[in-house]
């Protein structure tokens, strides 16, 4: 393996996938390198794909990937002990050709992807894990791997090797990661038949519903829960900040135990074979948490740089966008004849804050802050909301207007007027 | 009571056996130094346990390979961590 490679791509998930592809298309030599057996064997997602970043790299994906159910529905739901409040978006619009989102399977999905890689041209090696960075001074000039004569080198490296990113970190790119910026996911398969799936959630053929949820089952932490219907199985999970674990002492597969448990989540996997759990980090430290993304040498893309917009759930189009502007970038530079210096490659952070991956993320910059610092909305609003319900909804001879002051009073005992005017406002400045 | 056990019983793994890619680096560190020793409760696959002597032991065969517990030892620092050799380690069918 001492050939000389215009690229090397680490990592075969979205973001490097994206970028192999994109560069062996345009007829780059491009050599990409995987630890797990298959690409998609060490990857981990919820997971919903959103078609617009895959179908500006694969315009015609749909004929042939492996995807699961295009989404109508979405439902979120803000629970309590034994309750669930929520609202509901269905439109018969998502059922309309070409579809929006989609369930996938990562294995299955990203197994397809590494196929595409492979067929554009670049050369894919799995089962290798990459060690280290070979440097020259500053520069990155290939990679140290676990194969025997194991070095390879290119013009440059693409480091698409996932939320840890141990390579930029033994290169001293980055800092480690904090607990307060990396989310910690856990993460369940249930196998039911499809009929059954079809009646649970109201939906036909390869329609499907996807549910967000909030309030209790994170335990005070900052975190959501999710349930995805996929063809013959429901995915179910929890993520929640690391550095919330570590302080409420709750192991993550408890909180998912006793999330499943709950009156309005069990049903909906009643009967069901559980044939996976699996766990994963999510790079939610935001915008301000964004380390560098380029150098002589080297490019980073996917959850390596921290491309996740945790508020809106989008991980995986963040990735296969950061991948396929990185290729475009190198392509630019290889066809103009130009070296890829750190000068040269900051066109790429460019043109990721002119792209929706830097301007959203800028957009809800302060969220991580505002959450960290302003817990009841994961713990007293959704008591909040759940009794205010509840008292609307009982029909017990009282009457609306005493109902609704006993509802204005529950809001101002937890929360104060002013309180609930300083929260409002919170929130307004979050999503500004 | 919740074993973990019984969830990765249902994950594919080819261990990599007598080479383990997390280490503690010095075990006194864990059991004099740390207070809470959190690895013990926020790895999601359980591989951290206390033994009776209030000592961290670590098997790794069970691991998910998520990075939690290198992430969560930021201040001491004590967890040597690496990817498993190539080919090795969680294997999933589904991801």
């Amino acid at each position: 393996m001492s050939e000389h490679f215009d690229a090397i791509v680490v990592g075969a998930g979205p973001a490097g996938n994206a970028a192999a592809y994109t560069m062996a298309k345009a007829g780059l030599k491009v050599l990409q390198i995987e630890r797990g057996e298959y690409s998609g064997s060490k990857n981990v997602q919820g997971a919903i794909l959103y078609s617009d970043a895959l179908e500006r790299i694969i315009p015609d994906f749909r004929e042939d990937a492996p995807l699961e159910r295009h989404v109508i529905e979405q439902r979120m739901w803000v629970l309590d002990d034994e309750s669930c409040t929520g609202g509901t978006y269905r439109s018969a619009d998502f059922s309309k050709p070409p579809y929006n989102r989609y369930t996938i399977i990562r294995s299955q999905f990203d197994r397809w992807f590494s196929q595409k890689v492979r067929s554009a041209g670049a050369l894919v090696i799995c089962e290798t894990t990459v060690l280290d960075l070979h440097m020259d001074g500053r520069r990155v000039v290939g990679v140290r791997t676990d194969r025997e004569n194991g070095s390879v080198y290119a013009d440059i490296v693409v480091l698409a090797d996932g939320v840890n990113s141990l390579l930029a970190r033994k290169a001293g790119f980055h800092e480690e990661l904090k607990p307060r910026d990396v989310a910690l996911a856990v993460k369940e398969i249930h196998f039911l038949p499809e009929t059954t799936i079809e009646e649970r959630f109201n939906v036909k053929g390869t329609e499907g519903v996807v549910i967000e949820m909030a309030g209790k089952i994170t335990q005070g932490m900052v975190g959501t829960g999710f349930l995805y219907t996929n063809k013959e199985s429901v995915t179910v999970g929890v993520g929640c900040l690391l550095s919330d674990f570590k302080k409420s002492g709750v192991a993550p597969y408890v909180l998912l135990e006793q999330m499943k448990a709950h009156p309005a989540i069990q049903p909906l996997l009643a009967g069901g074979e559980m044939k996976e759990y699996t766990a994963h980090l999510i790079p939610e430290g935001g915008y301000n948490a964004i380390p560098p993304v380029y150098g002589d040498g080297w490019l980073m893309v996917g959850d390596a740089g921290m491309f996740v917009n945790a508020v809106h759930r989008e991980g995986s189009n963040l990735a296969m966008t950061t991948g396929r502007i990185a290729a475009e970038t190198i392509i630019d530079l290889k066809v103009g004849g130009k070296p890829m210096s750190a000068q040269n490659l900051a066109r790429y952070r460019k043109a990721l804050d002119e792209s929706f991956v830097m301007k959203d993320l800028k957009k809800y910059k302060n969220m991580p802050d505002i959450m960290d610092r302003n817990r009841q909305f994961f713990t007293a609003y959704p008591n909040l909301v759940s009794q205010a319900a509840h008292t609307l909804l009982t029909v017990d001879g009282v009457d609306k207007k005493t109902k609704e002051r006993f509802i204005r009073k529950t809001f101002t005992r937890a929360r104060s007027t002013l309180g609930l005017f300083a929260d409002a406002f919170r929130l307004w400045r979050a999503f500004e | 009571m919740i074993r973990i056990e019984e969830k990765l019983f249902q994950n594919r793994y080819r261990v990599d056996a007598g080479r383990s890619h997390i280490e503690i680096a010095d075990a006194d560190v864990c059991a004099i130094h740390c207070q809470d020793k959190p690895c013990t409760f926020c790895c999601p696959a359980g591989c951290y346990a206390l033994d009776n002597a209030g000592r961290v032991t670590l098997i790794t065969d069970g691991c998910l390979e998520c990075g939690t517990c290198r992430v969560i030892c930021g201040e001491h620092r004590n967890v040597r961590w690496e990817y498993p050799r190539g080919g090795y380690g969680i294997l999933f069918k589904f991801g």
